[in-house]
């Protein structure tokens, strides 16, 4: 246990006890509409973590996420309106249908030595194949949507996750401090040191002795499994699912932006980009409506230079550096290389 | 259904596949040279098209006959990315060129949506709805010039990069980096050189496709994606490897839009380049990577 919590100084915790206490006292202070901002930034704080394990931690380009948010959200979905089940009792199948799917993707494609952009590409396959499939899947909707059933709740039911945003707000909140833990500890495991000799230099890793077909395995599928806990999510909180806006590489590029932004291969990152990238869009709705623009397209080419201007400024992400103004860069698993 | 049907579609097809694989081509050559996945690829075909689109409805000027102008346009504006923008990214991780290409695409996207609207916009030529009849089989004029035009653009690009002294030093940036720098070659002036020429691939290929469909902006993301099936699916870098992957997806679409739903047509294209990446990494024509 010592091994795994090493590292942290006394600062460190303070700080990260100072942040959890303001997310968990959040709903006190915020409105409805801050609420929702607030739980857009957890969830892909959380998406990002689990994209992370894959890009940050093993080094393997996936742009095919969404495909795991889909399979996840749509299992989950079809279990509750078909059969009646509830969301976590479903959660377990989705889980598996997508590491499943992961385990495929990851199987073929390492083991016909497909790497670098050509697996990028293969994620991004993978995904539109699902897209266009579950455009045709009849059972599940089709390209007109699958419906939740909606109706005005007073109270929460944690159990089959209908109600209030608040419940909902809990519940993602729970699930990225879980995510981080896990990575945190994925990180310092024996696991996680794999990945990263993987990720520095595949053919010395595989010199030492790392199985290195098996380690990337576990990367994709791990990574599967997490991202479509997100799908659940959002398919209880949207409540319909549209298979042009679920798969769709818009939705996998969005789930990448975070950590990438924050910092890839760090923890904080994911959490750091999810936030700065949300509110960078939320403000910039808000610009919009102050200044009377009400052209299509305006926000989002702000967003864009924004962006271009992150990428091309601070090319590790904004973690590394804010980390470093913040005096806390001492923490070993926070140092990421090239 | 008779036997002429599947032959018609198929000629209709492989033309349309002919203009796809001269955009897949642009994609080749930046790749093959710079090893940048130009992830703002569709888009630049989506600022061709609407080039062509607004140069005909202000002027009547006829697509074909602007195609060399647009194509100027694009490599100006490609030359001037790859200069600016990509040429620091070179040695950055692959995901970071991502970001960089991604943001630049959203800006496109949401630019011409600013300038054009959200609405289909088209080109109504005097011969849109002209067609040959050559024996048992219907050709519409579009899609022959379209095809017709493709080619020879195609051509002279082969011509460039076998027989221009800055084609073969582009080929020898490929082929070595270290040793075009050993050479004397200005290496990052031939990659901004050689993205402008990719550009320009597209520029030509947005000036033909204008004809053959309607433009609307999220048109860019789907070209960048079909961009990207087509050069893996003929080898990413190989020049013959693009066109011939152009026309094999061209022709499953026209296919599978003919025996199943048309709006099933990409899975199909999805699943050939699932195939190939599995048994043929390097894709039909291309070489193994050692």
């Amino acid at each position: 246990m010592t091994r795994f919590l090493g590292g942290i100084s006394r600062r460190d915790w303070m700080l990260m006890l100072a942040v959890l206490t303001t997310f968990l006292a959040a709903p006190w202070f915020a409105n409805d509409y801050l609420l929702t901002v607030l739980i857009l930034i957890l969830y892909y704080a959380y998406t990002g973590q689990a994209w992370n394990i894959m890009m940050g931690f093993a080094g393997q380009l996936s742009l095919g996420h969404a495909l795991y948010v889909g399979l996840g959200a749509y299992a989950t979905a079809a279990l509750y309106v078909h059969f009646g089940i509830g969301p976590w009792a479903g959660l377990p199948a989705a889980i598996l249908i997508a590491m499943a799917c992961g385990a495929v993707i990851g199987f073929l494609a390492f083991r016909f030595g497909v790497a670098g952009v050509y697996f990028a590409i293969l994620t991004i396959a993978f995904a539109e194949f699902a897209r266009i499939g579950f455009d045709h899947f009849r059972w599940v909707g089709g390209s007109a949507g699958f419906f939740l059933p909606v109706a005005n709740y007073a109270e929460s039911d944690l159990l089959n996750l209908r109600g209030k945003p608040v419940m909902f707000y809990y519940v993602m909140l729970a699930l990225t401090v879980a995510a981080f833990i896990l990575c945190h500890f994925l990180l310092k495991s024996r696991i996680g040191y794999c990945w990263q000799a993987i990720r520095e230099d595949e053919e010395a890793a595989r010199a030492l002795g790392v199985n290195t077909f098996r380690y990337k395995m576990y990367a994709v599928v791990i990574s599967a499994g997490m991202t479509s806990v997100a799908g659940m999510f959002y398919a209880f909180f949207y409540n319909n699912l549209f298979p042009e806006q679920v798969f769709s590489i818009g939705r996998s590029i969005e789930i990448i932006l975070g950590p990438i932004i924050g910092g890839v291969g760090t923890l904080f990152g994911p959490i750091v980009g999810a936030f700065v990238l949300t509110a960078l869009a939320e403000s910039l709705s808000d610009v919009m409506l102050v200044l009377g623009v009400d052209v299509p397209g305006v926000k989002q080419v702000f967003y864009g230079i924004c962006l271009l201007l992150v990428v091309v400024l601070l090319p590790n992400g904004i973690w590394p550096p804010l980390c470093k103004a913040l005096g806390l860069d001492r923490n070993p698993d926070d140092k990421r290389g090239g | 259904m008779p036997a002429e049907i599947y032959l018609n579609v198929a000629i209709s097809g492989l033309l349309t596949g002919l203009v796809y694989g001269l955009m897949a081509l642009g994609l080749s050559v930046i790749f093959g040279v710079v090893r940048v996945v130009n992830f703002a690829h569709g888009e630049m075909m989506t600022i061709a098209m609407y080039l062509a689109v607004f140069l005909f409805a202000a002027f009547k000027l006829d697509p074909l006959l602007m195609l060399v102008p647009i194509s100027m346009a694009l490599f100006a504006l490609g030359y001037a990315m790859q200069a600016g923008l990509i040429n620091p990214f070179i040695n950055r991780p692959e995901h970071s060129q991502f970001i960089l290409l991604v943001a630049v695409a959203i800006i496109m996207v949401n630019v011409l949506l600013i300038v054009y609207g959200p609405d289909a916009k088209s080109v109504q030529t005097t011969y849109s709805f002209d067609s040959f009849q050559i024996g048992p089989f219907i050709v519409d004029a579009t899609k022959a010039y379209a095809g017709a035009a493709a080619i020879a653009v195609a051509l002279a690009l082969f011509a460039f990069f076998r027989f221009s002294r800055i084609g073969k030093a582009i080929r020898a940036c490929a082929d070595c980096y270290t040793g075009a720098l050993v050479v004397g070659l200005d290496v990052k002036r031939l990659y901004a050189l050689t993205f402008g020429i990719g550009a320009a691939c597209v520029g030509a290929a947005g000036s033909i496709m204008v004809i053959l469909v309607d433009v609307t902006p999220p048109l860019g993301p789907a070209y960048t994606l079909l961009a990207f099936v087509i050069v893996i699916v003929g080898g990413l870098g190989s020049m013959p490897g693009a066109l011939l992957g152009g026309v094999l997806i061209g022709l499953t679409e026209a296919l599978a839009g003919l025996f199943f739903t048309p709006s099933a047509k990409s899975m199909f294209a999805f699943g050939i380049l699932v195939l190939v990446l599995l048994f043929r990494p390097q894709g039909i024509v291309g070489k193994k990577q050692t």
